[in-house]
């Protein structure tokens, strides 16, 4: 019995150091690329070519959430503010939830369900398929040809989509509250414009989305990275980067949102 | 796909996040109202200020002329000092102008309304304010009420 327990914080330290191992490796990777990122300015190239693949065509699936959160807000709002008369606050409602959270965490999920995943899968498969290696033997280093340049797009790319999802997210509640529900065009903006400040909301939201676009960008790079080079170690690392990255934006809101608009 | 194609795909998308930007900027917040214009800034003493908050808007006959810069208080006098800038194109109130902390609507928020006063001096930089009206408590009023209306039963 005793054996047994000795056993169990046996196993418990051993998972706490691979946690801790695993954790001082991922960061001394996010060193190595943001020291390698320099060497992205002679090859501008490679971070268009990135940007591409990683933002613009991200941007389908966060216009269209967009609009839709924002529509159904604006709805969900309306029928609870009309009890009390205060259906003009609709306005007010839907921006300062899309600015302070649903435009950057919202972003950053799909981000990391589309744009991560997809990194991390490529990645892996290039070390997979030894091409990373092959890299190294031609003597072109991997990490500035390959990863920084899909790190800093993943970086760059955030706050961008985020301030389109939170543009258009309330583009749709305008479209909705006044055009379907009636409200008036002047109460929405004026409202809105009234409530909404340019440093606490717009700005805060903004430095969200550009944490989370760190967090969930070296995740996936790092996943890649580190992946086991089989088909099943690849599919693992794919699912531990979207679920990693979700973990970590949810967490990760919760303590900015704490230290930013709590006064 | 040619890489003249993606640079412009990968333009469009950064022109769209600023596009983006502006609009919140511009339509959404206050960016706006700040009129990135001068500014001076004039004080008032108020025994008591209810809700009023930094940023609270300063009204003259409606209109807004400024925001509710700071507010201290004040431990020799035991009153609220509130601190006021007002845009300089508004410089024409006269120094006997009180200040009253108003509700918009009957819980709305409160904000600092002026009534001009008649002096031939205005007020500047610096100045303060000396007429004050403070803010209706809502539960104060209400206590007063019940009071009067048992000292009513009384004498009845």
């Amino acid at each position: 019995m005793f054996n047994g327990l000795i056993d169990r914080i046996q196993h418990l330290g051993a998972v706490a150091i691979g946690i801790f191992r695993r954790l001082g490796h991922a960061s001394v990777f996010l060193l190595q690329v943001i020291a390698s990122s320099a060497g992205m300015l002679a090859r501008p190239r490679l971070l268009i070519k990135q940007l591409y693949s990683v933002g613009v065509q991200t941007l389908v699936i966060i216009v269209v959430a967009g609009v839709f959160v924002g529509m159904v807000m604006s709805l969900q709002s309306y029928y609870a503010l009309v009890d009390f008369g205060a259906e003009d606050s609709v306005g007010v409602m839907v921006a300062l939830s899309l600015l302070r959270e649903l435009g950057p965490v919202v972003t950053a999920l799909l981000f990391a369900g589309r744009a991560g995943s997809a990194l991390t899968a490529e990645i892996g498969l290039m070390k997979a398929t030894e091409q990373l290696s092959g890299m190294e033997m031609m003597a072109v280093n991997p990490m500035q040809r390959v990863i920084a340049p899909r790190f800093m797009a993943g970086v760059i790319s955030m706050p961008l989509l985020a301030t389109i999802f939170s543009a258009v997210g309330i583009l749709g509640g305008y479209v909705v509250a006044v055009h379907l529900l009636g409200l008036d065009t002047g109460a929405f903006w004026s409202q809105s414009q009234a409530k909404v400040d340019l440093y606490t909301d717009v700005y805060n939201g903004i430095i969200k989305s550009v944490v989370f676009g760190v967090v969930a960008s070296w995740i996936a790079v790092f996943e890649g990275y580190d992946c086991v080079p089989t088909s099943e170690g690849l599919g693992q690392a794919t699912t531990r980067t979207v679920v990693q990255s979700s973990l970590a934006i949810l967490f990760l809101d919760f303590i900015l949102t704490a230290l930013m608009f709590s006064k | 796909m040619t890489s003249r194609k993606i640079e412009i795909l990968v333009g469009l998308f950064v022109a769209a996040a600023i596009a983006a930007f502006f609009m919140l900027a511009m339509s959404v917040s206050n960016m706006s109202s700040y009129g990135g214009g001068e500014n001076y800034e004039v004080k008032a003493r108020f025994d008591n200020i209810g809700g009023l908050k930094v940023r609270s808007p300063v009204s003259a006959a409606g209109v807004i002329i400024g925001r509710v810069k700071d507010i201290q208080y004040s431990n020799d006098s035991y009153e609220a000092i509130v601190s006021m800038s007002i845009e300089s194109k508004y410089n024409k109130f006269p120094i006997s102008t009180s200040a009253t902390i108003l509700t918009s609507g009957l819980l709305g928020e409160q904000y600092i309304g002026f009534q001009p006063g008649y002096d031939e001096e205005y007020l500047k930089d610096g100045d303060v304010i000396d007429i004050t009206q403070s803010a209706l408590v809502l539960e104060q009023i209400i206590g007063q009420f019940l009071y009067s209306k048992a000292d009513e039963k009384k004498e009845e």
